[in-house]
């Protein structure tokens, strides 16, 4: 175990080796990468043997690697803690990051910057690990801020585009306000309990803060801030869906399976201090209901790929934020671990349809691809299975069952959130199938015909920044190699039969994980027995309910596009462009209802209304810079002085002489008066 | 109250009053002259004879007259002025001279009157050349100096055909 | 003689005075001027003359002596100027002698 310092350090030294060897020819860079974060899951599933064969006193074990700094009462050290939480962090990140990056090695070959890639990849792989891992909040906040950078350097990994770049400031800009929240809740907890490490903040914030105090109130509402920033829900989740500028790699690791969890983690790592102020922990399964609900909603409305899988992330930490509210700790971490095998999957083979399809995002111009793209179709419909939690796919299912029956048992409130999450596993069921139906069902999809037929795609090639591509650019009907089907098959396979890891009691299946977890987490109550079976049964019906509907749906937005011809053409990746939908023409026909689900309920609009416009007024008003004039003011004085009196040199003789006799008579005055 | 110097007085203030009002720079110059013989009447009344005398004679007498040559040479007149560039320099005059008679004023013990001793012309000249010798020796410079610049910017060039008047004529 | 106030001997020297600078101020003609700085020459004289009355010494009369000499010389120089100017055909007019036109 006390090689825990591996497990970060391999995808650090990777990113190093990355940055200053150049010239690396062909995949070696991919290769680099992935060997990186394979050791270092490796070093995690060592690790983990470790743990699990003699597990520590007290459930962690800390390995101190050296003082970081020392200052009044704070002295964090730079230290790694290994508990049952942030292994199996750890186990996703790395096994799961070391599968994109395998991916990775053959969808980014013939990219500019594919060296760039995999050394961003790592550092965010290095960051992360850092975050889980750190005994103390400092060192957390480290790895938060690293896995922003990443994040905004992946973003706009494609920076030519200027929609690129602004999609990943406003990524990094949105989570900032978090960012700030979380660093005064640090601020707030060493201030008023004296420590920043994680264990003993716990210990002494559950002496020191009776339960519902302010400061617990206070300290719990900042970080959670943090955490809603960082997993993008509501109030600050409007960067997401912009974020898909990126590769689809870093879609799957980034904004599905790690970062985005980050913020579930944190909330989980605190869970004494939520503990002790109930308000926020209701707070927190009210923002995770409601971002369920908006982004579901939302999902139903998108023509982008990728933005559909995107509100789906956003809606699924609601799930998970739903949980940590009720109390259903353990639930909401498996399901973080299932969420993260479906969710990359289905991001990398959506990464695999747009390089197909010649960089089309747009669902409605596909069709098809059933066909054409077999084991696509079958590892996404896996993943599509784990996401509305039907039973051939075991993981989505177990997981989304326990936080439903937690969310049904946690008193009156917990009887309005569970009509919302149900509201929510219809529209989860609804837009998957419309996903499904529009990009594999036969019919005549535009892009389809095109690439199938080898003409032109019907849009221009706007993007030719990413220019020459592999083989399979354009042709969908090539295979999948090896070394990027080995990774969707891999996941498919976890997601097939990651369920059982925690698997309901009744179905006889054993809560590995809950168990697991228990050493650290507050084991949330499971009272088994008929009420879970029946709201099982509820929440299969309603997922298997959204089927029908959603085909109808699908088939809806299929005639409307067929009837308007073109409609797609120039779309592109609808994502580059930071507020509305960026396909002109159908824009405008577009009616109003499904505009406003399609825009995210207008909250782009809303945040630009309330805080771009004024500022950009502000700023406008102070073009002059009023502070700066202040300061210049001596300067500027004396300019004008200067040039005042400049006008009294007239070089009339005349002028002079009544300078004099002006002069003698001031004189003259000061000497009577005085 | 000393009545014929209360007079010279007004008419020296009248005549230069005259002098700066006048178009005609012919009718200046005579005026300023009978208001250089007035000062000198007031100058007789304060004692000092000699300068009274040197006035007429100096002031009046050759300056003066040098003026006349060179106008009548020239033929100066000037176009009548505005009343309105009057206005400034009229209430300049008037600050300072108001300041002035007020410091005059402000004297205690109000006006003071006293016996006026004439000054004979050898006492003058024996502080001339006694305690002023320097004094009188640098006017002389000075004058000399005036008489050779004069001389020298009014000097027709050998190679110089020009005809003063009718050049400044043209 | 008959007692004479000093101040009203000093108050005419300052009337003068100014009138001599108002006619500075007013007059563009270069005579005129040369003219309104005698009046100033003399009422400054003046003003000696009354202040060595005031004292009944010598003094004032001395100082009024240098003062005539300088104004003589200053005179000769200055009309021998006026008629350089004069014979170059440029105007004897102070505003645009000193606006440095050209001829």
């Amino acid at each position: 175990m006390s090689l825990i310092w591996l497990v970060p350090a391999f995808p650090f030294a990777g990113f190093l080796f990355l940055v200053f060897s150049r010239g690396l020819s062909g995949r070696r860079a991919g290769v680099v990468g992935s060997v990186a974060v394979g050791l270092s899951f490796a070093a995690a599933v060592a690790v983990f043997a470790a743990f699990s064969s003699a597990p520590p006193a007290g459930g962690s074990y800390t390995l101190v690697l050296w003082r970081w700094f020392s200052s009044g009462a704070l002295a964090p050290n730079v230290a790694l803690s290994v508990d049952a939480l942030s292994l199996v962090m750890i186990l996703v990140v790395t096994g799961v990051g070391f599968l994109i990056h395998l991916f990775s090695i053959e969808h980014m070959v013939g990219e500019e910057g594919y060296a760039r890639f995999f050394a961003y990849m790592n550092l965010f792989v290095g960051s992360m690990l850092i975050l889980v891992l750190a005994d103390n909040l400092v060192l957390l906040y480290l790895g938060w801020e690293g896995v922003g950078l990443c994040s905004y350097l992946l973003i706009g990994f494609w920076y030519r585009e200027s929609a690129n770049g602004r999609a990943a400031r406003k990524a990094f800009i949105v989570t900032r306000v978090g960012d700030v929240s979380l660093l005064v809740g640090i601020f707030l907890i060493a201030l008023s309990l004296g420590s920043v490490d994680i264990q003993e903040v716990a210990r002494r914030a559950a002496v020191s803060w009776p339960a519902g105090s302010t400061t617990a109130i206070l300290a719990a509402a900042l970080i959670l801030g943090g955490a809603v920033g960082k997993s993008a829900q509501l109030p600050l989740q409007t960067w997401l869906p912009d974020a898909m500028a990126g590769p689809s790699p870093v879609s799957a690791l980034i904004h599905a399976a790690t970062m985005v969890t980050a913020g579930v983690y944190l909330v989980a790592r605190s869970h004494v201090i939520f503990s002790l102020a109930p308000p926020v922990l209701l707070a927190v399964a009210v923002i995770g209901a409601a971002t369920l609900f908006v982004a579901g909603a939302s999902a139903v409305a998108q023509t982008d790929i990728k933005r559909v899988l995107a509100y789906s992330t956003m809606s699924q930490i609601g799930y998970m934020f739903l949980a940590l509210g009720v109390g259903a700790w353990t639930g909401a971490i498996f399901h973080l671990v299932t969420h993260a095998f479906f969710k990359s999957l289905l991001f990398l083979a959506a990464g695999v349809i747009i390089n197909a399809l010649s960089d089309e995002h747009d669902i409605r111009a596909m069709g098809g691809l059933a066909k054409k793209m077999p084991f696509i179709f079958w590892v996404f419909l896996i993943g599509a299975f784990g996401l509305t939690a039907l039973p051939p796919v075991t993981s989505g299912f177990a997981s989304k069952d326990a936080i439903v029956a937690r969310v049904w048992e946690s008193g009156d409130p917990g009887h309005i959130l569970w009509l919302v999450a149900m509201a929510g596993v219809f529209l989860t069921s609804l837009y998957t199938f419309r996903l499904l139906f529009l990009v594999f069902a036969e019919r005549k999809g535009t892009a389809t015909q095109a690439a199938t037929t080898k003409q032109p795609a019907p849009h221009a090639s706007e993007h030719e920044a990413h220019v020459e591509r592999s083989g399979r650019h354009g042709d969908p009907s090539a295979p999948v190699g090896g070394i990027m089907g080995a990774p969707l098959a891999i996941l498919a396979t976890l997601c097939v039969v990651g369920g059982f890891l925690d698997f309901p009691r009744m179905l006889g299946g054993a809560p590995v994980i809950t168990r697991f977890l228990g050493t650290v987490l507050p084991p949330s109550m499971d009272s088994g027995g008929s009420t879970d079976t029946v709201l099982a049964l509820l929440s299969l019906a309603v997922s298997l309910a959204g089927i029908p509907f959603g085909w109808l749906l699908a088939r809806w937005a299929a005639r409307r596009a067929a009837r308007r011809g073109e409609v797609v053409a120039g779309a592109g990746p609808a994502a580059a462009s930071p507020s509305a939908g960026a396909d002109g023409a159908a824009h405008r026909a577009e009616p109003r209802f499904a505009s406003f689900f399609k825009r995210g309920w207008l909250f782009d609009s809303a945040y630009e209304y309330l805080f771009q416009r004024p500022f950009e007024w502000l700023c406008r008003i102070n073009k002059r810079d009023i502070v700066n004039r202040a300061s210049e003011a001596l300067g500027s004085l004396n300019l004008f002085a200067s040039l005042v009196l400049r006008r009294s040199q007239t070089g009339k003789i005349r002028h002079y002489v009544a300078g004099l006799a002006l002069g003698a008579a001031i004189i003259l005055a000061v000497a009577v008066i005085l | 109250m000393n009545t014929p110097f209360v007079v010279a007085g007004v008419i020296a203030i009248a005549a230069t009053l005259m002098v700066i009002m006048q178009r005609n720079a012919v009718h200046a110059l005579l005026y300023l002259i009978v208001s250089l013989f007035a000062l000198a009447v007031t100058m007789l009344f304060l004692g000092a004879a000699f300068v009274a005398a040197l006035e007429i004679i100096v002031y009046a007498g050759a300056i003066m007259v040098l003026f006349i040559f060179v106008v009548m040479m020239i033929g100066a007149d000037s176009p009548a002025l505005k009343p309105r560039s009057w206005i400034l320099p009229s209430l300049l005059g008037a600050v300072l001279l108001g300041e002035v008679v007020y410091v005059l004023l402000q004297r205690p013990g109000g006006l003071s009157f006293s016996k006026i001793i004439a000054i004979q012309p050898k006492e003058v000249g024996m502080a001339l050349l006694g305690p002023y010798v320097l004094g009188t020796e640098i006017a002389a410079f000075l004058l000399l100096a005036g008489l050779v610049g004069a001389y020298h910017l009014a000097r027709r060039r050998a190679d110089d055909n020009t005809n003063v008047i009718e050049e400044g004529r043209r | 003689m008959t007692p004479v106030s000093f101040e009203y001997g000093l108050a005419l020297a300052a009337i003068l005075f100014v009138l001599g600078l108002v006619g500075i101020l007013v007059r563009r003609n270069l005579v005129f001027m040369l003219l309104c700085t005698e009046i100033m020459l003399n009422a400054a004289g003046f003003a000696f003359i009354v202040a060595g009355a005031r004292w009944a010494q010598s003094d004032g009369q001395v100082m009024f002596i240098f003062l005539l000499a300088m104004a003589g010389a200053e005179v000769a120089v200055g009309l021998a100027l006026i008629l350089l100017l004069f014979s170059r055909g440029r105007p004897l007019d102070v505003d645009s002698l000193s606006s440095g036109e050209d001829r």
